[in-house]
């Protein structure tokens, strides 16, 4: 591995650490799509920067640009105020505006310098080791490493401090405000710094990608955990690991580091979504027919604690009285008889002790209204689930 | 160039006709199928379709090997199907929220597509240039061939809407009325999702990926300011969207250097603006002056009623009193005092004022109206 191969990947991991944070605290505020409003809406602000610097890099340019993302933002907000329009048309509207912009200026004005729209859509990961910082003669390693390090030091440094103003906000605004923090402050603190975090890492991973960074290792963890402090590690971990494979891949294929990076965190994506413990689609999909043959068991149970006419407890009235298909009733039946509930005499059915205790507590949660006790209830009877 | 003459240009250039009309007829049919859009809430929806079609593009390219737009296209419906799905799948099925959704199919999507057309572009054969136009659109590239694709869609879309249109409406506005009615509603929700994924592949040439979504939002957005009914907002949101297309093309062919899609998406933008501020109903300048009238209406009715308050007790109601008493009661002016007079509600005499009778029954309801809605 050569030194500059060794400097993009921790470059790449330095970013997807600096966008996971503030992607966290933005997935959990339901505002993920401002993420990509902001990446869009910086475009007239990066191309102003570069005229005045003509430096992608330089700091003047960055805090320009980061001052256009939550310009988006506060224009996104007074858009909704008029109630003209709802909050996503009003983002949709903002970002396009400011983009268009940007090209506009782009293809007017800057045809002839170092600066086209792929740029900094796309950015170009592999180009970063060849701008260097010069400290007098020494060489002490590449520009993007130095922004991007500066941001995510300043980003760790106000995460440490305001973790518990940030986490209160974002789940009990009502509480952060009478505790005298300001939600508004915060709010906008958290823009700054994703707007600023957007412009930083745009120059290595382009902004469309940036928005992946933030999103999808947020999102991914919070599939597998509903800790915040785990969910922000896990988040970077997501993105760190997507950096370092993304680039191996990228660097087989011969193809855009971004674009593998991205399509690494899409495949992390797609395996947790499936298989994640218990929030994954497996899962869900399972709990729910679980669900479903449990409540049906139950409804089965209070039938026949209701009726003890005969033909009302017949095993092949069944489908017939509770409108059941055959499979569904066999599969009720069974689990029934499995956890000791009924007892089969002459195709008759007939609650067992243990059932009718069982059914007379589930009538008892029922009827005074708590039937989420049913849940506990459940763990205690019975021996097989659904 | 004059106006006569860019007319007659847009008639006997080929290319100058094929892209105005194609965007022309972009423009309504995004502004048709984005009204829906905008109204089930789904205004992002289109942001993230247009953007998860990326990879299906370059995926149609790379098994067919063929440029053909509309093979291309069908590899971007399917991408955008796939993606539109997956999107619902995820909000339904997972405690993350629609917004996570949209923007973790969005990027996901777009960077593999982003990784396929960098492989693309690394291959060996010659063929393959030209794939970034889908990017951020080129509308010059438009041919005969795509402005009858797009005729075709729209007209199929025309008649679908025609032929469901009931259905989309009330699955619109009360899906679960919809529900009961026994309307097969995943089959018309799919049929409205479809159309505008539809819509949004077939633009993606003109306008590119990344500003796709405004084409079809902002149409929309500025016909919904006009009007409260359905197919007049359609019909609206269509003709805003042509001239849009029709204008923006034109700007940006008077001028050198000015790439189609920004400006027609700056125009559509233009649009919305004037509709925020100038509808009557619902624009910001005349629910300003509305509330500039309303609240000059209730401090006229402040005043006639603290006038009745001093001379209910009155044995004659018409007893004239000095106008400085007024002066340390809230909302009294004497603009507020002239219009009186001008409704013969009060006289004026020197300082004095007076309640005339009429005045005074007018006051006397007022108050019975205060009372009944208390």
């Amino acid at each position: 591995m050569t030194s500059a191969q060794f400097e993009i990947q921790l470059i790449a991991s330095l970013v997807a650490i600096a966008c996971a944070i503030p992607g966290t605290f933005l997935v959990l505020r339901k505002m993920a799509m401002i993420s990509d409003a902001i990446s869009h809406s910086i475009l007239p602000g990066i191309v102003v920067g570069f005229f005045i610097t003509q430096d992608l890099n330089s700091p003047f340019l960055i805090l320009l640009a980061a001052l256009t993302g939550v310009l988006t933002v506060v224009l996104v907000e007074k858009i909704q105020q008029t109630k003209l329009v709802k909050e996503d048309t009003a983002i949709g509207l903002v970002f396009p505006a400011l983009f268009s912009i940007g090209v506009i200026m782009i293809a007017k004005f800057a045809g002839d310098v170092h600066l086209d729209i792929d740029a900094v859509l796309l950015g170009e990961l592999a180009f970063t080791p060849f701008d260097r910082v010069f400290y007098g003669d020494m060489d002490i390693g590449p520009k993007s490493l130095w922004v991007i390090g500066i941001i995510l030091t300043v980003t760790l440094v106000l995460l440490f401090a305001f973790f518990k103003e940030l986490k209160i906000s974002t789940f009990d605004a009502g509480l952060a405000t009478s505790l005298g923090f300001s939600p508004l402050i915060i709010h906008y603190g958290l823009m700054s710094v994703a707007s600023i975090t957007t412009v930083g890492a745009f120059d290595a991973v382009g902004a469309i990608l940036v928005v992946a960074l933030m999103i999808a290792p947020a999102a991914t963890a919070y599939l597998l955990t509903t800790n915040l402090k785990k969910m922000i590690v896990l988040a970077c971990i997501f993105g760190v690991f997507s950096a370092i494979s993304g680039y191996w891949v990228a660097h087989g294929l011969d193809a855009s580091i971004a674009g593998s990076m991205t399509t690494i965190l899409g495949v992390v994506f797609l395996v947790v979504y499936l298989f994640a413990p218990s929030k994954g689609l497996i899962a869900v999909v399972y709990r729910e027919k679980q669900q479903r043959t449990e409540v049906s068991l139950i409804t089965f149970l209070l039938h026949l604690k209701n009726h003890t006419e005969a033909e009302e407890r017949h095993v092949n009235h069944l489908n017939e009285h509770i409108n059941w298909q055959k499979v569904r009733s066999k599969t009720v039946l069974n689990l029934a008889l499995k956890n000791n509930m009924i007892s089969i005499t002459d195709e008759l059915v007939s609650l067992t002790e243990k059932g009718d205790e069982f059914t007379t507590k589930a009538i008892d949660y029922i009827l005074t209204n708590e039937d989420a006790q049913i849940e506990d209830m459940k763990e205690d009877f019975f021996l097989f689930r659904g | 160039m004059d106006i006569a003459g860019y007319i007659q240009l847009v008639f006997s250039d080929y290319t100058l006709r094929t892209v105005t009309l194609g965007t022309a007829i972009l423009g309504a049919v995004t502004g048709m199928l984005g009204s829906f859009a905008v109204l089930r809430k789904q205004s992002l929806l289109g942001d993230a379709i247009s953007h998860a079609a990326l990879p299906g593009i370059a995926l149609a390219f790379l098994i067919t090997g063929s440029k053909d737009s509309s093979v291309l296209l069908i590899g971007a419906l399917v991408s955008g199907l796939i993606g539109t799905f997956w999107i619902r799948g995820i909000t339904r099925k997972t405690h993350l929220k629609s917004d996570t959704a949209l923007g973790l199919i969005l990027s996901l999507f777009f960077g593999f597509g982003m990784l396929l057309l960098t492989f693309i572009q690394k291959q060996p054969n010659a063929n393959q240039a030209g794939l970034d136009k889908y990017l951020f659109g080129q509308a010059a590239t438009l041919v005969e061939s795509d402005v009858w694709l797009m005729s075709f869609v729209t007209g199929l879309c025309l008649l679908v809407l025609l032929l469901f249109w009931k259905e989309f409406k009330i699955l619109l506005f009360d899906k679960d009325y919809a529900q009961t009615l026994g309307f097969n509603t995943k089959f018309i929700d799919i049929l409205i999702t479809t159309f505008i994924v539809l819509a949004i592949v077939l633009g993606l040439q003109t306008v590119g990926v990344v500003l796709m979504s405004a084409i079809l939002l902002a149409p929309a957005g500025a016909a919904r300011q006009w009007t409260n009914s359905l197919g007049l907002m359609v019909f609206l949101a269509a003709m805003i969207g042509a001239s849009a297309g029709v204008f923006g093309t034109a700007i940006s062919a008077s001028q050198d250097n000015l790439s189609t899609g920004p400006v027609i998406v700056l125009v559509a933008l233009v649009f919305v603006l004037f509709s925020f501020v100038f509808s009557p109903r619902r624009g910001l300048l005349f629910k300003q002056l509305r509330l500039i009238r309303n609240r000059n209406d209730l401090e006229l009715q402040k005043t006639l009623a603290f006038m009745y308050h001093i001379v209910e007790d009155h044995k004659d109601t018409s007893h004239p009193h000095a106008i400085k008493i007024l002066n340390n009661f809230r909302g009294y002016s004497h603009k507020g005092l002239r219009k009186l007079v001008d409704k013969n509600y009060v006289n004026i005499d020197g300082d004095m004022w007076s309640l005339t009778p009429k005045g005074f029954e007018a006051a006397h309801n007022l108050y019975n109206q205060n009372q009944k809605n208390d």
